[in-house]
């Protein structure tokens, strides 16, 4: 389906809660990761960066915590602010995928991601569609 | 008199709670909990605090092996993952537990009070150059580094002496440590349990502000309700002071995950009432592991604030030639102490987590520093950018009530999205600057998800915990200007 909803962010008092959406567990994955960095910058992001990832965990939920977190160390360390994931792929628990992006000093990133929390987290499959919940602290 | 309410709370279930005096509510022993809840707040606060998953989550950490008296949330908690924040816990230390969840994933996320011989008046004469210079010195916002490196083998000397090793390396003077809570040194720190993912993540961070609630504050004493004490700690009437709010960065914030998975892998996830909840008893292997990398990360926090304070020193001599700074104390936010407490009266080495609360220790403690034994340890308690800042000292009641503990700050009632949904932070900007206070901050977006208005009343919340007797008011400071991340 064309222009379906990726992800809406949920109420939280203090933290960044969202739910993620897909008609794979991949698709709902990559629009996960694209939730959590543009909840720190909301604009359009180069490509001038890009790596490949591998991550992985034994289940679906701890599979999504170690990809997110993954992408949030790429951010610390190598100050890498995500555009696209592409090509990701799960398997027998393992993640593999291919992100680009740009360097996070050209941008206003106006919140610091602390962490992925399992909080409330939840990976499932409702009818036909994928749905994954996260909240990060910030 | 006992007043007891029941609501159905927001997983759909009847929780009773009774009123045991005032500011003092119990949440009902029930299920699987091993011991009630306490909540120390006012009425008012308490209908706040109902609005979210606070009280589920104080139900949840009641219920780990170990937990001794109450599972308790002071008045600033609210919502968080796992431990409410706001939250303290005490497990025994033979069958208890520690839980990098209930210490936070920003681990030794603190705040540090420096003085200063300048008053009011001069900051305002320069108020514009003082803002500007700070905040090109002190490296705030995220995604990017600090202009400090560090080598690896250095790191570790950070990881295991904290702020007296940057003191050793000329970022300070001994009195600094001498005045922070464990004098700026876990000395439980053991750096080899910090993961390698973890130093990456931190080593380019050391001397950086972040962002979210996290900020560099100048600000001017306004009101003194205990003279003899303040004079202890040094400060006066219209005196200036600078505040600063920060933590481990992204190197705790990798440790917690760290052991977080650790603790999953050995000891599985069956049993617990939320994920976040994962925990290791305290004498095993894993426990013990965690606690000298918390330890570690604690010690980072203090060195990153040490640098920081040594860049302030640098900057606003070159304003104020004859600046003088001072720190006045030190304190921890999110952290697990081993600590002497009563339990059944009797005194007891236990394992206090603090998730977004403040050590509170009366006088005459021997953790407390030599210079503040008598009066109590210093607590120093935040606002919001355009409310008042308080500092007061601990009680031998927290002792009593709290695990020797007091709240840490405000604490939120608005979500960042409903702030941004109705804030503007040039709004939020042009609004204190009519009140005298001038901000900056590398993102509109961070002045509005941190405006005032999406915080409690930090007054009422300070009211509660001077009125319990857990600590008492000493000094209210007010925002001059202030630097946000």
């Amino acid at each position: 389906m064309k222009n379906a909803q990726q992800y809406k962010y949920l109420e939280h008092t203090a933290d960044i809660k969202f739910q993620a959406f897909g008609k794979t567990i991949e698709e709902a994955f990559k629009n996960s990761a694209l939730a959590m960095f543009n909840s720190m910058h909301d604009g359009k992001i180069k490509e001038n960066k890009d790596f490949k990832i591998k991550v992985q965990g034994k289940d679906n939920e701890a599979l999504l915590y170690n990809f997110l977190e993954e992408l949030l160390f790429l951010f610390d360390s190598k100050h890498f602010f995500l555009n696209k994931v592409k090509n990701i792929k799960i398997k027998n628990n393992k993640l593999t995928a291919e992100i680009t992006g740009d360097n996070a000093e050209n941008y206003e990133i106006h919140i610091d991601i602390k962490a992925i929390t399992y909080h409330e987290m939840f990976v499932k499959k409702q009818g036909n569609k994928w749905v994954v919940q996260v909240v990060l602290d910030v | 008199m006992i007043n007891i309410k029941s609501y159905v709370c927001k997983r759909g279930y009847k929780m009773t709670m009774k009123k045991i005096s005032k500011n003092i509510y119990e949440v009902q022993k029930i299920g699987k909990m091993l011991v009630p809840g306490r909540i120390f707040a006012s009425e008012k606060i308490i209908s706040a605090i109902k609005q979210d998953k606070t009280l589920e989550q104080v139900q949840n950490v009641a219920q780990l092996p170990g937990i001794l008296k109450y599972s308790i949330a002071l008045a600033d908690a609210h919502q968080g993952y796992g431990f409410s924040i706001g939250g303290v816990a005490a497990f025994d230390m033979d069958k208890g537990i520690i839980s990098p969840g209930g210490v936070g994933y920003d681990i030794n996320c603190s705040v540090r009070l420096l003085k200063t011989n300048l008053t009011k008046r001069d900051i305002l004469t320069k108020q514009k150059q003082v803002i500007e210079g700070l905040y090109g010195k002190i490296p705030s916002g995220v995604g990017r580094g600090s202009k400090f490196n560090i080598t690896r083998e250095k790191l570790n000397q950070v990881l295991e002496k904290g702020a007296q090793y940057m003191v050793g390396q000329g970022y300070g003077v001994k009195e600094d440590y001498l005045h922070m809570e464990e004098e700026g040194c876990m000395k439980s720190a053991d750096a080899s349990k910090v993961s390698e993912r973890a130093i990456k993540r931190g080593i380019g961070q050391l001397g950086t502000l972040g962002a979210g609630n996290h900020f560099l504050e100048v600000q001017v004493v306004d009101e003194i309700f205990d003279e003899k004490i303040a004079k202890v700690l040094g400060l006066k009437k219209d005196q200036v002071t600078i505040m600063v709010h920060c933590g481990s960065r992204g190197l705790g914030h990798q440790v917690a995950s760290d052991y977080i998975k650790k603790m999953e892998e050995k000891y599985g996830i069956k049993n617990l009432p939320d994920r976040e909840l994962i925990n290791a008893p305290i004498k095993s292997q894993l426990g013990k592991d965690y606690f000298g990398a918390m330890s570690a990360a604690a010690n980072f926090a203090f060195a990153n604030k040490q640098l920081i304070t040594h860049w302030i020193r640098e900057e606003m001599k070159t304003l104020f030639p004859k600046i003088k700074i001072d720190v006045v104390y030190d304190i921890c936010h999110n952290i697990a102490k081993f600590e002497e407490h009563l339990v059944d009266g009797k005194k007891k080495k236990v394992c206090v987590h603090r998730k977004g609360a403040t050590r509170s220790f009366g006088p005459g403690r021997i953790e407390i520093p030599l210079a503040y034994r008598k009066i109590g340890q210093p607590v120093i308690i935040p606002g919001t950018m355009g409310t008042s800042s308080y500092i007061l000292v601990g009680m031998k009641k927290a002792e009593e009530l709290t695990f020797g503990s007091t709240v840490h700050g405000a604490g939120r009632v608005k979500s960042r999205s409903k702030a941004l949904q109705s804030i503007r932070g040039e709004e939020v900007k042009k609004t204190l600057s009519k009140k005298g206070i001038e901000v900056k901050s590398g993102s509109w977006k961070s002045l509005a998800e941190e405006s005032p208005e999406v915080y409690k009343d930090i007054d009422e919340v300070v009211k509660v915990v001077d009125e319990l007797g857990i600590s008492k008011k000493v000094v209210r400071l007010k925002p001059l200007t202030v630097i946000k991340g």
